[in-house]
């Protein structure tokens, strides 16, 4: 039996299997079923800032001071039973950490400098093992810089720091000009961790009402590439824990991330087509194949393929680029 | 220590009413519901009465059914009780009669409030109880919160113990709606009230198997009257019961009650005799005044039946010479109200005993005062003082108005001040409906009354609208009990707010301040430039006055604390802050102890912002410097409408809020009052207005047709017509092939009218191609379009309208080119309901009879000052009425009936004399075809010449026919009311209707709640839904109105929701109005009620209708002659899920987060309801056969021979 430990964030966990965030973990249920499947960790659906936002305009707009006229003092009950959407949440990762034996990983969701980041704190009270902050920020104004973003980033990690001792792991899009740059601004800044890369809802457009809308794009195993490519780069260029995340369906999918030098693997689609049986799979899959590749454990097989200990380097660089643009020919009969 | 509570009113009783009862049947009606809102709130959260269990709270579909539930209720058993007012309480006396007439306890609870007569009343007076003095309750009134609280538990008590049940009641608003700090009766005491023994005597006597007796027979005339004497014992014995109730309460409580309380000199000559606020009025007046040395005296009647005169007598001082009795309500052509005859009637008496108690009889006069909440101050108190001390004594009188007509009212010395307005910190704020002033000062009182010893005192006045209803917040805070059961006087107030620079434009703010009072106003205009900006006489005021001026930008200081438009928190510390009434310190701190409790759970993030807010309040705060002079260059809005005499005299003061001063002799005696008067109510709520892009705009109409306001219209004209156009004035070439090439098309915004809603814009199809966008109606800033978009607007006006007889009206472009005959509503910015009643008014307007329920529709249809129905250029318009809420369809039905019945009079009588009138004209009148406007256009024509030969023949039988004439128009009557009515308390009556046959149209707005009262649970609420009265979430599917209407093969029925289908709205009222029978439209009408925001009104009914929760359909009985299905289904299968609806709405969420696994629960059974019931729909649609074809299969199945039970 190899041995699967792993560490990721500072947590020791028993294997690098971790949910990543997903709707599952609204019920308590899922959740125990992911922990049975053999999940190490968990990371929790996330807090949206807007969501919290748009909770508090309603609260405010509907319930505490509703509009009100002669004859009605408002019109929407307002139960003393009632719970904003942020203490629902906070009252989850409560009733997760009572449950369940595995580390509880709460996601903070959002972009803005107002302060929204300090709900960590409260989910550090509420008892979250560590916290994944995933400052999502779409640049249209032509006047912001790539470094002004970047700048925007490591200030909301830092306003987050300053409010929380648990360890940060800061999820990330693939957009950055210069990431390995960029990670280690964000270890500078006091991350434990990055966890490579975020999803994207891309919104489309409905060509019948010309009106832009929002469509959920699960990932597939051809998504591996691009996050396996990253943490090869950063394997040894960073002392940040390092999450993939992103198309991992299968174990064949898992190892790699793994070989390329993640600490953790998310799952998260997968979960969500065929349930926690989908870990568990994955799970076995990877103890056989190490089994039949003789790896002793998770650690020794953890980093072997990255960039840095790769025979040859540019293997993930640009020069791979090319071969793989000349690998491709036209289909017999395809006029160009 | 005893338990201080600051609430209001109806939460004083409800916690008593409560704690005792095991079942408590609930009605909406104002001012009571809050009693019921709050029991089903607390058992929805699993609160006790004092026995451990929780009450069952149950809402019936009427009054009438809540008073008969209670009635079940006592006679199996249990402690039962119920909440009303007003018609609610009408409606309830049939049953009042059988529970005293059966000796049963149970204690009712009223919020006193007019009878609806020349005009309905939201507000308090006892016309109400004094209907129920012959019911055999005990009448037991209550003056103040404290009061109402502790009257709750002994009426309770004295129930238990003497049989005789008792309505308790205490002034509507002025009492119910009152926030006071009072003291509370703990659980303790309520059990040591209702000795666990007489609770099992009320058992004992209970309909039950296990020992059945027979109860309600009814008896012959060899025993009635016997049986009726039998209980005599029990009604002579219950005064003496309940003074018991109240001595024990007195030792229990500290606070000791007499049926009749005297206060006042004990050496007193002259005495008032009342009952209700009006006391405490009295009494803080009489205190005063004897503190000045007179002799005077008050005695607040309690227990008003069973009549106890021993008691009166006993409480009047021996020196008692005359005594003025005032009522609270009114008996037209009575020799006096009940009171004053009551007391005359025990003077006379004790007159007549052998050792009577005064040996003269007093002189006794009596008035009437504060009908419908008119003001009763301590002013109007020394008046009847005066009264009683004039040489002539005017046995008669009223108080309070001027009677220039009957000359009844006494005058009175608005500038009499008790010492209690120099004692009490008075303080009025200014706000908005909507802007959260109402509930800061409802949260400042608490802080006050929780936070120190001082007594506190809320009182809050709306305005009749529910758009932008302004709010005058009165507040005051006292070392002792606070009396003044009146609103602040002029020159009382120490501290002046106000919230919503709009004001400045239209109120006298600073009547209320006293000299020196510090005034708060939020204006984004900065501390430096504020005092120009301010209005002269506003100026003058404060200079002569000496105000103390702040100023704040409530709104940035919201933005910047991430608070949004939220002003409450940021004005409310501005008022602890400068107002002085505690030490700022201690002030801010107890602000932040109540975010913290307000937010507690629901919102701690909400709290951070608050203290945020709080923080950055105290340092955005600016003091300004009055001048010693004024010098204002700020000019007012100069507007002088053409108006009537009627409106210049009546509506204008009443829109300007000076409606007090109005002297009888103007009224309407009957009630009847002119249409047409909106439009002289420019209120400007619009932050930004539609501006149209005449290169975009395709003149499609829809911006017109989903206006609430009417603010936005349409008109085409001839090209010249144009010439004469204000510089900034829109025309277009009018594309349609309908109208003559060189005519114009205008679409114009009544820039004052607007209410800023956007619902025009969101529905304005048309993007630039290269800029989604630019709309072809996008908005702007109202104040710089103000001025240049009136004088269009006035241009607009007076364009003539296109002519109907021509009017394409079944397209939406042509429909809305005809003229609104409804506009300028004060319903919600954004109402659902609004449109369709436009619509109809633009379809019929002209020759429309209207019955409309109380609700929402009658509010903003018919509440004074102003009504938005009105007339077109020839001065025709629809004819608007309201009966009741229960006998709408009945009393529209009553208006088709004398219609028709005159229509045939007039035909009758025109046959007659078709000699003298010519058979060519007769005969035109008697065959027209007015299924057109061309036809009824042709009809007007030959009536006007009818009438022009009658007026010449001038014999008794022409100036008969000539009176009816008319009715030879055909008229269009239309029923009109909400789910509340339709579903609930008028079901019966709109079933019958239905079943009539008769030619009219019933218009059901449906909410899916009762919207006006504040949204209640009706039947009408869809699973799932949260509503007051529901708070546990609805559990039942929505009653499917258009299939019980549907049952009744005769009647023209649709579903529609004009946000998903405006074409289909339009040809069901087109259909329905044309159907020469019973037809009603079903009208889903998004609503504030459901918790989201209306700007998104037409997104929610195309949510509605996608996720099958609201399917369209036609239901057209004619269908069926032409071989055709008679019904179709409009909108498709559903194509989302029903939660994809629900989920922008808090109605639904909010159960979501209250109790999730019923909200799921929940919606997944809607989801699958609306599946079935589109299925059922489709199923009726194919069901549905011509009439030969099942003659055919009646044929083929009757063949052959069954024996039965073969």
């Amino acid at each position: 039996m190899p041995d699967l430990a792993t560490n990721y964030l500072g947590l020791a966990l028993k294997n690098p299997l971790v949910p990543s965030s997903t709707p599952l973990s609204h019920n308590l249920d899922p959740v125990l079923h992911l922990e049975d499947a053999g999940a190490a960790a968990i990371v929790m659906h996330s807090l949206f800032e807007e969501d919290v936002r748009n909770d508090e305009l309603m609260i405010d707009r509907f319930l505490v001071n509703p509009d009100s006229f002669g004859e009605a003092a408002g019109h929407v009950p307002f139960g003393h039973d009632y719970q904003s959407k942020l203490d629902g949440y906070l009252e989850q990762i409560q009733i997760l950490k009572s449950r369940l034996a595995i580390p509880v990983v709460a996601s903070l969701n959002g972009s803005s400098l107002t302060g929204w980041v300090e709900l960590g704190k409260e989910m550090q009270e509420a008892g979250a093992d560590a916290l994944e902050l995933n400052a999502w920020f779409m640049p249209g104004d032509p006047k912001v810089s790539g470094e002004a973003l970047e700048d925007h980033y490591l200030a909301l990690l830092r306003e987050l720091k300053q409010v929380v001792s648990i360890p940060v792991s800061m999820k990330l899009s693939p957009f950055f000009s210069s990431l390995p740059h960029f990670v280690r601004n964000v270890e500078a800044a006091g991350a434990a961790g990055v966890s490579l890369f975020n999803r994207f809802f891309q919104p489309d457009i409905d060509l019948d009402t010309l009106s832009v809308v929002d469509r959920v794009h699960l990932s597939s195993s051809a998504d591996v590439l691009l996050t396996m490519r990253w943490i090869a780069i950063l394997r040894g260029r960073t002392g940040l824990s390092l999450a993939a995340t992103g198309g991992v369906h299968t174990a064949r999918d898992a190892l790699k991330m793994l070989l390329a030098g993640a600490d953790v693997v998310h799952m998260a689609s997968a979960l969500l087509l065929n349930g926690p049986q989908a870990l568990k799979d994955v799970l076995a899959g990877i103890e056989s194949w190490m089994e039949t590749h003789e790896y002793e454990s998770v650690t020794q097989l953890k980093g072997s393929m990255s960039q840095q200990n790769l025979p040859d380097p540019s293997a993930f660089a640009r020069a791979a680029y090319l071969h793989a643009l000349d690998s491709f020919t036209p289909p017999a009969g395809v006029r160009y | 220590m005893n338990k201080m509570l600051t609430i209001d009113g109806n939460e004083a009783v409800a916690s008593v009413a409560f704690r005792v009862s095991e079942v408590i049947a609930i009605y909406p009606i104002t001012p009571s519901s809050g009693m019921g809102e709050l029991s089903d709130e607390w058992a929805a959260q699993g609160k006790t009465n004092i026995w451990g269990s929780v009450p069952k709270v149950v809402e019936l579909q009427s009054e009438g059914g809540a008073a008969g539930t209670v009635h079940g209720a006592l006679q199996a058993g249990a402690l039962a009780t119920t909440f009303t007012a007003s018609q609610g309480l009408l409606l309830m006396i049939p049953n009042m009669y059988k529970i005293a007439g059966e000796l049963t306890p149970t204690v009712f609870h009223v919020a006193a409030r007019a009878i609806a007569t020349h005009a309905l009343s939201i507000f308090g007076d006892h016309s109400d109880v004094m209907s129920t003095r012959a019911t055999g309750f005990a009448l037991l009134s209550s003056n103040s919160v404290q009061e109402a609280h502790d009257m709750a538990v002994i009426a309770t008590a004295a129930t238990l113990a003497g049989r005789i049940p008792v309505l308790h009641f205490f002034d509507g608003f002025r009492t119910s709606h009152e926030v006071a700090k009072i003291v509370a009766v703990d659980d303790e005491i309520l059990a040591k009230m209702l000795p666990a023994e007489l609770i099992g005597a009320h058992r004992t006597r209970s309909l039950s198997p296990e020992h059945p007796v027979l109860r309600g027979t009814s008896q012959n005339p060899d025993v009635f009257f016997q049986a009726r004497e039998a209980q005599n014992p029990w009604f002579d014995a219950f005064p003496g019961i309940v003074q018991q109730c109240m001595d024990d309460f007195g030792k229990l409580t500290g606070r000791n009650y007499k049926l009749f309380d005297y206060v006042g000199a004990p050496d007193a000559e002259r005495v008032i005799i009342l009952m209700g606020s009006g006391a405490e009025t009295v009494q803080e007046t009489i205190e005063h005044m004897n503190r000045l040395g007179e002799r005077v005296g008050l005695l607040k009647v309690r227990l008003f039946r069973p009549w106890a005169p021993g008691a009166l007598l006993a409480a009047l001082p021996a020196t008692t010479r005359s005594i003025a009795v005032l009522d609270r309500c009114k008996e037209p052509g009575a020799e006096g109200e009940p009171l004053y005859k009551d007391v005359l009637v025990a003077l006379a008496e004790d007159l007549s005993n052998e050792s009577p108690r005064f040996a003269a009889l007093p002189k006794v006069i009596g008035g009437r005062y504060g009908l419908g909440s008119k003001e009763f101050n301590p002013a109007m108190v020394l008046a009847v003082f005066e009264a009683l001390t004039a040489t002539a004594l005017k046995r008669r009188f009223t108080v309070g108005i001027n009677d220039d007509l009957t000359g009844l009212s006494l005058p009175f010395d608005p500038a009499f001040r008790t010492a209690a307005a120099h004692d009490t910190f008075a303080a009025v704020f200014y706000g908005l409906g909507s802007d959260g002033t109402v509930s800061a000062n409802k949260n400042s009182i608490k802080i006050i009354g929780d936070e120190t010893d001082l007594y506190a005192q809320g009182y809050f006045v709306y305005d009749s609208k529910k758009s932008g209803a302004m709010t005058v917040s009165h507040l005051r805070f006292g070392p002792s009990p606070i009396r003044s059961a009146y609103l602040t006087g002029a020159g009382d107030a120490k501290f002046i707010a106000c919230h919503q620079p709009l004001f400045l434009e239209t109120h006298d703010l600073l009547v209320h301040a006293a000299p020196g009072a510090v005034f708060l106003l939020n204006t984004e205009v900065p501390a430096d430039r504020v005092w120009a900006a301010l209005p002269p006489a506003m100026q003058r005021q404060m200079v002569e006055k000496r105000i103390e001026f702040y100023v704040i930008d409530a709104y940035q200081v919201a933005l910047e604390a991430d608070m949004g438009r939220r002003i409450n928190t940021v004005m409310q510390t501005c008022f602890f802050a400068i107002s002085g009434i505690l030490p700022q310190e201690d002030a801010i701190a107890a602000i932040k102890h109540a975010v913290e409790k307000t937010y507690g759970r629901k919102g701690r993030r909400i709290a951070e912002l608050n203290y945020r807010a709080i923080d950055k309040t105290l340092a955005c705060l600016s003091k300004v410097e009055v001048p010693a002079t004024a010098d204002s260059a700020a000019t007012q809005a100069i507007t002088s409408p053409q108006v009537t005499e009627f409106v210049r005299k009546m509506t204008l003061p009443l829109i300007a809020g000076k409606g007090d001063a109005l002297p009888v002799s103007l009224f309407p005696a009957d009630g009847t009052w002119p249409t047409g008067t909106a439009k002289y109510e420019k209120r400007n709520l619009a932050l930004q207005i539609p501006v149209l892009e005449t290169d975009l705009c395709t003149q499609c109409g829809k911006c017109v047709f989903v206006c609430p306001h009417s603010a936005i219209r349409a008109k085409a004209f001839p090209a010249e017509l144009a010439e004469a156009a204000p510089p900034t004035f829109k025309t277009m070439k009018i594309r349609s092939k309908d109208y003559p090439a060189d005519w114009k098309m205008s679409y114009q915004v009544a820039p004052e009218d607007c209410t800023g809603c956007t619902l025009c814009v969101e529905v304005c199809p048309i993007r630039d191609k290269s800029n989604v966008s630019r709309k072809a109606l996008n908005m702007a800033e109202q104040p710089p379009l103000r001025a240049p978009e009136a004088e269009n607007w006035d241009f607009f006006l007076k364009l003539p309208d296109y002519d109907r007889k021509i009017a394409k009206r079944n397209t939406i472009p042509g429909s809305m080119l005809m003229q609104p005959l409804f506009e300028f509503s004060g319903a919600c910015v954004g109402c659902g309901e609004t449109p369709y009643i436009r619509l109809a008014t633009q379809l019929f307007g002209d020759r429309m009879l209207v019955a409309n329920a109380t609700g929402c529709s009658s509010i903003y249809g018919g509440n004074l000052p102003t009504t938005p129905y009105t007339t077109n250029a020839e001065g025709r318009g629809p004819a608007w009425s309201n009966s009741l809420f229960e006998d709408n369809a009945e009393f529209g039905l009553g208006m088709r009936l004398a219609t028709d019945k005159l229509a045939d009079a007039a035909r009758t009588q025109l046959h007659g004399m078709a000699l003298e009138v010519g058979d060519t004209l007769v005969e035109a009148l008697l065959t027209a075809d007015q299924s057109s406007e061309a036809g009824i256009h042709e009809q007007r024509e030959r009536v006007a010449q009818l009438q022009a030969k009658l007026s010449h023949l001038a014999t008794p039988a022409a100036e008969q026919l000539s009176a009816i004439a008319e009715y030879l128009i055909r008229r269009s009557v239309w029923i009109i009311g909400g789910d509340g009515w339709a579903y609930d308390i008028g079901f019966g009556g709109l079933d019958h209707v239905l079943s009539s046959g008769e030619d009219v149209n019933i218009l059901v707005l449906d909410t899916e709640v009762y919207s006006n009262t504040g949204g209640q649970n009706s039947k009408a609420t869809p699973r799932g839904a949260v509503a007051k009265f529901a708070a546990g979430g609805q559990p039942n599917r929505k009653k499917d109105l258009a299939r019980i209407a549907m049952d009744y093969e005769n009647v023209f029925v649709a579903k529609v929701a004009y946000g998903a289908k405006d074409t289909h709205t339009l040809k069901a009222f087109l259909d329905a109005e044309s159907y020469p029978g019973v037809s009603i439209i079903i009208a889903y009408s998004p609503c504030i009620a459901h918790g989201v925001d209306m700007s998104h009104n037409h997104r929610q009914q195309d949510l509605a209708v996608k996720s099958g929760h609201w399917p369209l359909l036609r239901y057209d009985p004619r269908l069926r002659d032409q071989g055709k299905h008679p019904m179709s289904v409009d909108s498709a299968a559903p194509s989302i899920p029903f939660r994809e609806f629900a989920r922008n709405e808090a109605r639904f969420t909010v159960l979501e987060r209250q109790n999730p696994e019923a909200a799921e629960r929940f919606m997944v059974q809607a989801e699958s309801d609306a599946r079935l019931r589109h299925q059922e729909y489709l199923e009726l649609a194919e069901m549905a056969l011509p009439e030969a074809e099942i003659a055919k299969q009646a044929e083929e199945a009757s063949a052959p021979q069954e024996t039965p039970n073969a």
